[in-house]
């Protein structure tokens, strides 16, 4: 790998040098560095792009790590990745894009995430997506995400944009069993003339299921963001979501709400509040002897945090 | 040394609904007020008299229609509030503010480094430790270990978000701080507690604090109160002189009084 590409895998993986436990990277288009570990094994599909991941039943405290990085300008790929999770595991899996663009022609990835969790299992999942590089070329993904949540077991999911993707286009679909949890954290920022639309839709089917959905955004500059998202409460549940978002120059955000209670004790919530950054907050902090760009920067990292 | 000379705020009729076209309302009219270094100095009157606007314009918050201050020889009148944060002087909020996402430990962080060199936070760690921010803390009676980590945010219920407010003046320690009716939304325990915060300011160094209140044990302790109603001083003094009178009642009090007549 070289340098942009060691780069992309720091912004979006965290990752200096080679992940302690399973990983699988992808550079430009192809496996490119792969360990497993005796309860997590990683396989090539055969019949298209992407990868299964296998962990075991009772697999604990155990990392996968599965990063994506594009340094070839033009380069467009969709790529599958299937997470079987087993009973009782408690596992961490990071995945993420970092794609560099310094040509003409658009880079995109698309890529399709399905997880398949056992019951009475943690999973956490962290994504993160980072662009770079100043061509004229768009930087594009598109990530798709699809969980089935099995009993008892808690998914807890974290996504992270705040630089540099010029296009994005995310869905997020969930399907919960008996007792089964989710909860999504999406942190977004966009400037220029980017544009980013996100979808949730979460089907409450179990018993006792429960799902919370927080979004908070700054869109800055000319850019557009459009928050989705769906509830389904179809047994007895508990669901939440919550679009918060900062909106800076001449930017816009849509917040489009739905919440279906299809069951009598399905208790469903939705939120949303988009606005400028209060002008109080910014006075408070020059009156600590912050500038009030300063300040400004200082209330959208904590919020974006 | 604060120096308010010929001080004037005038809201017209786009920032005021009550004033028709054109028309224009003097909420501070024409203050001389001089406050020597280490000072304790209460401003009080009644509401609507222009005392949180008086505290704003020293901090910049508001600017004045005409008139000027002087801090410390330097004309500050057209300075910025970050300027003047960073020549000393402090602001308690009456209504402090909320944040998504800062942490208590941030804003305290914040509030303490900001009498340090430079200003450029994002290139240097805070220096300001752990257990400084618990001593803050527990000067406003909160137990730093259950606070730090927590959001300055709708969490915090408006006692707790006041404590915080007065923890960040603590933690700036600048020769000035303007604190604008810091009982407002406290409660009794802390309230003695918030007495016993300006008393330990008082001693424990050269600081000079203003604060506007209506509270008589706040009044009780200061120095100098000066009395501003329809936005003029009424009369300033030692305490002395002024609080028995004021504790007449606003029938019998001489300088509401005065108020009044001048409405007329």
């Amino acid at each position: 790998m070289d340098d942009i590409q060691k780069n992309l895998l720091e912004q979006v993986a965290g990752l200096h040098e080679m992940p302690a436990g399973a990983y699988n990277i992808r550079a430009n288009g192809k496996s490119v560095e792969r360990s497993t570990t005796a309860h997590i094994d990683i396989v090539t599909k055969e019949d298209k792009q992407g990868i299964d991941i296998i962990i075991k039943p009772g697999t604990k405290k155990e990392s996968v790590h599965i990063p994506v990085v594009l340094s070839q300008s033009g380069l467009t790929e969709m790529v599958y990745n299937d997470f079987y999770v087993g009973d009782d595991c408690d596992v961490t899996i990071v995945a993420g894009c970092g794609i560099h663009n310094s040509g003409d022609s658009d880079s995109r990835h698309d890529g399709l995430h399905s997880f398949y969790i056992g019951k009475n299992s943690h999973v956490k999942y962290v994504e993160k997506h980072y662009g770079s590089g100043d061509g004229r070329g768009g930087r594009i993904m598109n990530p798709q995400t699809q969980v089935e949540v099995g009993e008892n077991s808690f998914m807890e999911m974290e996504t992270v944009q705040i630089k540099g993707v010029d296009s994005t286009k995310r869905f997020t679909g969930a399907k919960l069993a008996d007792g089964a949890r989710i909860v999504v954290t999406e942190k977004l920022m966009t400037h220029g003339s980017q544009v980013a639309e996100t979808s949730f839709q979460v089907d409450l089917d179990g018993e006792g299921s429960s799902a919370n959905i927080i979004s908070r955004s700054v869109a800055r500059d000319d850019s557009l963001q459009v928050f989705y998202s769906k509830i389904n409460g179809n047994n007895r549940c508990t669901g939440h979501s919550e679009c918060d978002g900062i909106i800076m120059d001449r930017a816009h955000i849509s917040a489009i709400p739905e919440i279906t209670a299809g069951h009598l004790d399905a208790e469903l919530i939705h939120e949303a509040a988009i606005g400028k950054i209060a002008g109080e907050q910014i006075t408070k902090l020059m009156t600590l002897g912050l500038t009030e760009a300063q300040a400004e920067a200082q209330i959208v990292n904590g919020f974006l945090k | 040394m604060l120096e308010l000379r010929n001080l004037c705020f005038q809201v017209s009729d786009d920032a005021d609904a009550r004033l028709e076209a054109g028309q224009s309302r003097e909420i501070i009219r024409d203050i001389n007020l001089t406050f020597e270094d280490h000072a304790f100095i209460a401003i009080t009157g009644p509401n609507g008299g222009g005392k949180s606007t008086l505290a704003k314009l020293i901090m910049g918050i508001e600017r004045p229609t005409s008139g000027q201050i002087i801090y410390n020889g330097t004309d500050i009148t057209q300075m910025s509030i970050t300027e003047r944060a960073r020549l000393g002087i402090s602001f308690a909020f009456q209504q402090p503010v909320r944040f998504k996402g800062i942490k208590v430990r941030d804003l305290i962080q914040l509030a303490a480094d900001s009498m340090e060199e430079g200003h450029s936070r994002e290139e240097r760690q805070s220096k300001v430790k752990f257990p400084d921010i618990c001593d803050y803390l527990s000067k406003v009676g909160l137990c730093a270990r259950d606070y730090v980590n927590r959001d300055v945010d709708a969490s915090l219920s408006g006692g707790e978000l006041k404590r915080i407010e007065i923890a960040t003046i603590i933690a700036r320690n600048t020769p000035l701080s303007v604190f604008d009716e810091p009982e407002a939304g406290i409660d009794l325990w802390s309230f003695n507690n918030l007495i016993q915060v300006f008393q330990d300011m008082r001693r424990e160094s050269d600081n000079s604090l203003i604060i506007i209140s209506h509270q008589e044990r706040i009044l009780n302790i200061a120095d100098e109160i000066v009395v501003l109603a329809d936005g003029a001083v009424q009369a300033r003094g030692r305490r002395g002189e002024i609080l028995p009178e004021l504790l007449k009642g606003t029938e019998g009090c001489k300088f509401y009084q005065r108020q009044s007549a001048a409405g007329q």
